[in-house]
């Protein structure tokens, strides 16, 4: 249904001064919830971009805004240049959701559910067979085409989302918590098939919370908290944004508090008996920390990293606000 | 997981009219695969009162307007199960959309409004009208039919699906529960219908009592109805169809102006 990925510079989404605020449970005017403030941010055609941010912070009520799901208090939003609000109709089939919560038929077949949602968006059922064969072959779901959607697992059910989300071929993927509760198997494929889709020419815009799976996937990120985004940019631009690094030491023998006493000066702090964390600041070395440790004698058996870089930034700007 | 080569989608029928027939389709193929639960218990209910009301007790009350009691109240009978089935199936199936979220699907979709609406819709009519007939396949075994005016029948019997059909279907995005949507059948719907002139004449009622039925928006279908078989009514014929299509209007007017401002439906 929709047209070819090449855009002409038209930016797959783009807002302007976008607020939600939800009425109070009490209904009282003026004391509601306001989960997205004044939020501006356009996002060019063929990115892979994440919103990241804790629960709660509006990540799920922005995608729920673009996809038609949450009515908007303010603000202005396009999908590949067609205004929500102009043409509704034409900006929802540029888009394909996968939503955070399971939201399937139970009693309609897996086929039944992505072969009904192409006919949501206009195309026949004859017309959409052969892809949606080829859809569930491709996310491993053909065998259990017959079956009802209550059945399938947690991840099955994922996949059978995102088949549905990609049935009409749309220009922009918005994938909301795409793995939450995905183990780490699944994960790792989903994340393959997405990069794949994505160098194919489809739009990529999720959100997580899991810092990795930004890191991983996305060029672009953008740090959303209270409804505000308070730090956009590239991955790499984020990560050297970084004032300090950390590692992980695991040691030999347990270090005791007297050990501890005289590295106090040193970036140094005990997170168990066997692993210490050193902190650097930019321009720092280990070398210095590394030589007191093995003068007092705790000796280093391995150095690690403390996972995602992405995690520290976030943290460091979400400690800020 | 891999990938394969996108595929050119188009399809020669207007993408409107592709979403309405999946919808239909998809309505249609719920109320034959649940069939036990959809198309028998009216089926079973109304032979019981064909049973009781017009052969057991029937028998031993005087003709109307020249119609033995059974035939009379056949027509009301029929329009009782045409009611509660486009009712309780759009209700039911756009709450259970709801609920288990896969509303969400039409949401998100190109779909306008109307169309979703017409889809719900769709699922009533159908349903309804499998009823009816089925119904009157079984008064068959009770008496003889009597028809006056088929597309009189035809008009009112569908016309009164529509209606209840989009009843439904408000009460259905009003909803939060399901008390919410057991509520207006049980304590609305049920009395309307049995005082809306099933089983009796209105003008055999006392004056206060008859002009108060004529608030009964049921009175007019039940009665339009009727006269499609038995060529008699207690309201005019007019008027009926009136009341009809102006509730419809009424209904639909709220149903788009719920879809347009997303209450019930949407954050």
């Amino acid at each position: 249904m929709t047209d070819s990925h090449v855009d002409n510079g038209v930016p797959a989404l783009k807002i302007e001064h976008l607020r939600k605020v939800y009425a109070s449970r009490t209904g009282a005017t003026g004391a509601g919830h306001e989960a997205l403030k004044d939020v501006s941010l356009t996002i060019p055609s063929g990115e892979f971009f994440a919103f990241l941010g804790p629960n709660g912070a509006g990540k799920s009520t922005l995608i729920g805004i673009l996809s038609g799901l949450v009515v908007k208090s303010s603000g202005t939003a396009e999908v590949c240049g067609v205004s929500i609000d102009a043409n509704p109709e034409k900006a929802k089939s540029f888009i394909g959701l996968v939503p955070q919560e399971f939201n399937l038929n139970w009693f309609e077949t897996s086929l039944e559910i992505i072969v009904n949602q192409a006919g949501y968006y206009g195309i026949a059922r004859k017309d959409i067979m052969p892809r949606a064969e080829q859809l569930l072959k491709d996310l491993g779901l053909w065998d259990k085409r017959h079956e009802q959607s209550r059945t399938l697992s947690g991840g099955m059910k994922r996949r059978l989302m995102i088949a549905r989300a990609l049935i009409h071929e749309p220009k922009v993927l918005l994938l909301d918590e795409p793995t939450a509760g995905v183990d780490v198997e699944l994960r790792r494929e989903m994340w393959e098939y997405l990069r794949t889709l994505n160098e194919q020419g489809t739009t990529i815009i999720l959100t997580t919370h899991y810092l990795e799976e930004a890191e991983q996937l996305c060029r672009q990120v953008a740090i959303i908290n209270h409804g505000e985004i308070i730090k956009q940019g590239t991955v790499k631009s984020l990560l050297t944004s970084l004032n300090f690094v950390t590692l992980l030491l695991d040691v030999v023998a347990p270090v005791s508090t007297a050990e501890m006493t005289l590295v106090r000066d040193y970036p140094i702090t005990k997170i168990d008996d066997m692993t210490l964390e050193l902190k650097l600041a930019p321009g720092e070395t280990v070398n210095d920390s590394f030589r007191k440790l093995t003068a007092i004698g705790v000796q280093i058996a391995n150095i690690r990293n403390t996972g995602s870089r992405l995690e520290e930034v976030f943290i460091n700007l979400i400690e800020k606000k | 997981m891999s990938i394969s080569t996108a595929s050119n989608l188009t399809s020669k029928r207007s993408p409107i009219v592709v979403g309405f027939l999946t919808m239909l389709r998809k309505e249609t193929s719920r109320i034959f695969r649940i069939w036990s639960q959809t198309l028998l218990p009216p089926v079973v209910t109304t032979s019981l009162y064909f049973a009781i009301f017009g052969t057991f007790i029937g028998s031993q009350i005087a003709k109307i307007e020249g119609f033995s009691y059974i035939q009379f109240i056949v027509p009301g009978l029929v329009m009782m199960a045409v009611i509660t089935s486009s009712y309780s199936n759009v209700v039911s199936t756009f709450f259970g959309a709801k609920m288990q979220r896969y509303l969400e699907e039409l949401l998100v979709s190109p779909l306008p409004d109307w169309v979703v609406i017409a889809g719900f819709v769709s699922g009533g009519i159908v349903r309804s009208l499998l009823v009816a007939v089925l119904v009157l396949v079984v008064s068959l075994f009770f008496t003889h039919l009597v028809i006056f005016n088929v597309l009189v029948i035809f008009a009112a019997a569908f016309l009164t699906s529509v209606l209840f059909s989009l009843a439904g279907l408000v009460n259905g995005i009003y909803a939060k529960s399901f008390d919410g949507i057991n509520i207006v059948p049980t304590f609305v719907l049920t009395p309307l219908t049995y005082l809306g002139g099933v089983f009796y004449s209105v003008n055999r009622l006392p004056v206060f009592f008859k002009e108060l039925s004529l608030f009964n928006p049921i009175l007019y279908m039940v009665n339009a109805f009727r006269y499609g078989f038995l060529g008699i009514t207690d309201v005019s014929l007019y008027t009926s169809f009136a009341v009809m299509i102006v509730l419809i209007l009424v209904l639909l007017a709220l149903a788009l102006w719920l879809f347009k401002k997303g209450n019930g439906l949407k954050s």
